[in-house]
């Protein structure tokens, strides 16, 4: 029996818009145990980024309850959550958001700074490390404008790994890149969660969320279909079949 | 809160934008230089005005014939001729806080030396007036108690009567005339440069007060009393001791309106000192306001800076940085602004001012009060000016903060 990581009961968040209030979630249930690789899908407006912003301790329900790793988040004050966010999660964004002019060790370490018990020759370590299982042990002093889109990702999702979180939450990790390079990204992802990682990964392209191992499906603050992936994509198979063209 | 991170943090955001950070800086850096460069003019010519006044003896007393009523008219106290030589005598009997005393009387024309002639001012005094006023003699011999009684014909000549009539031969035992008197130069007075008003003190000829009232002005009244306070601190009892003599030797009845007036160095000094320092407060002021905009040009660009930095401010939050270590991070980077600025304007103060002082010679005072005040003032701003920004920063959303384009 795999422990249970994410645990989401009847979840619901409303906006309010004025006098408008828009229903994003309409009661979820989610259950995401250890080792999964789970793709959230839907159209824009089908509340799949309100569930990550929640999923993330970026904010909080209307009601409803969410346990990340057996703690309730419903009950964590601001710099509590924030604490939460520090020690066991990690983000990954379609933007990459690396800070400019700050090398990609640098970059790496960023989530460490906040964690008051990491001294820096840990901090340092720690980062080379993360760096080193993206594979880019031989650009860790390179600046972010120094380095491919791809590579900028792989500096990001070493960031996201650094703090060794429970789960890593990608939202449109792969929205910015070719499709070389997206499979380039999913090889790493699936490598990584092949390690165990628990990754959730945010995404509108069927043939991207063909690489994990469960979708879920968004619509109107519902989910609508939830279904293990079947013929699952291997993503460094898929690399070398690729026409050689793409690599122009 | 772990505040050396936050330190490094902030170190490292300000290396990313060095020369923006130069650039901000440059404001403290120039309003603190010129505070530091103002206050040290300020407190220099302040010093060097207490130098000059008390080189002319800050034990100095004065005491002149005062503004009168006569029968509803007040009379100006340039023909009063209430000062007796008696009145210099009650002093020297009656008031034990005063050391030395002397009558002064005064005339101005030309002296005049074969062909030559040059304006000046005589004096005539005892001998103790050299040093109430501080005159040393540079050459030559001071009057005798006999040449004082007899309304001799000597005198002693300053320094630039001496260049003026003399140029390089030796005055001693020639004569000059001064009204048609002739007198013979019996000492030279050693130079004592300019008084704290632009006088010069050495453009003067000394004789006996006998001669000077009898032979040249025809008069039996003195024009004023000059007197020393045996000490710096008896100068208050030595006021009073003199007003009291004054009162009594002119039969002034208690109610009645002093018909003279005392003054004393230490008075002048103060009041030239307040002067100064009024001056020092103008110039301080001046420049404060420049250093008020530099603070203010701190917090224009940590307010930019937060909006440009939007997303990295997300990003911070998002993995797990507070809100108030964001705070911390912009206060202290408006901190490091100004506190860098502050000690590199403190540098190139004191070097502007040691320049200052070298090349044109001006007289310059760093104090360390001015030093230590800038610094905190600096401190000060950065965080007055940081907090706003910084709060700013602390209070976006992380979700908004993220998608910020």
């Amino acid at each position: 029996m795999k422990k249970t990581i994410i645990a989401v009961n009847q979840l619901k968040k409303d906006f309010y818009v004025g006098e408008i209030t828009v229903h994003a979630l309409r009661g979820v249930d989610l259950e995401i145990k250890e080792g999964e690789f789970v793709a959230i899908m839907g159209t824009s407006g089908s509340g799949k980024s309100t569930m990550l912003n929640i999923l993330g301790c970026l904010d909080k329900p209307t009601s409803g309850t969410y346990f990340l790793d057996g703690i309730s988040m419903g009950e964590l004050s601001k710099n509590e959550l924030a604490g939460l966010r520090n020690s066991k999660l990690g983000f990954v964004f379609q933007s990459y958001n690396l800070l400019s002019r700050t090398s990609a060790l640098e970059n790496v370490e960023l989530p460490l700074f906040y964690n008051p018990k990491i001294k820096s020759k840990e901090r340092r370590e720690r980062a080379e490390a993360a760096l080193e299982a993206v594979g880019l042990s031989d650009r860790m002093h390179h600046m972010p404008n120094q380095l491919s889109g791809g590579q900028q990702q792989r500096v990001a999702i070493a960031r996201s790994l650094v703090n060794d979180p429970v789960v890593i939450l990608a939202d449109e990790a792969t929205g910015n890149l070719d499709t070389r390079t997206s499979y380039e990204i999913m090889a790493l992802l699936q490598d990584l969660n092949q390690k165990g990682k628990t990754i959730v990964f945010v995404t509108h392209e069927p043939d991207i969320a063909k690489f994990m191992t469960r979708q879920v499906m968004f619509r109107d603050g519902h989910i609508i279909r939830e279904e293990m992936v079947t013929n699952r994509n291997n993503a460094v198979e898929l690399l070398k079949s690729l026409p050689l063209e793409e690599l122009v | 809160m772990n505040y050396i991170n936050s330190v490094k943090i902030a170190l490292n955001a300000l290396k990313r934008n060095k020369f923006r950070a130069f650039l901000t800086m440059l404001g403290i850096i120039i309003g603190v230089g010129s505070v530091i460069v103002m206050l040290a003019i300020g407190q220099g010519s302040k010093k060097s005005i207490q130098d000059q006044m008390s080189g002319m003896g800050t034990n100095l007393i004065f005491a002149m014939p005062g503004a009168v009523q006569k029968g509803g008219v007040r009379m100006g106290n340039s023909d009063a001729k209430s000062m007796k030589l008696a009145d210099v005598e009650a002093i020297e009997k009656n008031c034990p806080a005063i050391s030395d005393v002397s009558p002064e009387v005064r005339s101005s024309g030309q002296a005049v030396l074969g062909n030559q002639n040059w304006p000046t001012s005589i004096y005539g005094v005892n001998n103790k007036y050299f040093n109430i006023k501080k005159y040393t003699i540079g050459k030559g011999r001071t009057f005798t108690e006999t040449e004082i009684q007899t309304y001799a014909k000597v005198c002693l000549v300053g320094q630039t009567v001496v260049e003026n009539l003399f140029g390089k031969t030796d005055p001693i035992g020639q004569s000059i005339r001064f009204k048609n008197i002739p007198l013979l130069i019996i000492g030279i007075l050693g130079e004592k440069g300019e008084n704290g008003m632009g006088q010069d003190q050495d453009d003067l000829v000394m004789a006996p007060y006998t001669t000077v009232q009898k032979r040249i002005l025809a008069i039996t009244h003195i024009q004023s009393i000059a007197a020393s306070a045996a000490s710096e601190s008896q100068n208050e009892a030595a006021i009073e001791q003199i007003t009291e003599s004054l009162r009594h030797s002119h039969k002034l009845k208690t109610g009645d309106e002093d018909d003279f007036q005392v003054r004393s160095q230490s008075e002048m000094v103060q009041m030239f000192s307040s002067i100064s320092d009024i001056m020092t407060l103008l110039l301080g002021a001046i420049s404060g306001i420049s250093l008020l905009v530099g603070g203010i040009g701190i917090m224009n660009i940590m307010y930019v800076s937060v909006t440009e930095r939007t997303r990295e401010i997300g990003l911070r939050l998002s993995v797990g940085g507070r809100g108030s270590d964001i705070l911390l991070q912009f206060l202290i980077e408006s901190i490091l602004l100004s506190v860098f600025g502050g000690v590199i304007g403190i540098t190139l103060g004191i070097v502007a001012t040691q320049v200052m002082a070298s090349i044109m010679s001006w007289p310059v005072v760093i104090t360390t009060i001015s030093v230590i005040m800038s610094f905190l003032v600096c401190s000060a701003i950065g965080i007055f000016f940081g907090w706003y920004p910084a709060r700013k920063a602390a209070s976006l959303n992380p979700i908004d903060a993220l998608r910020y384009e």
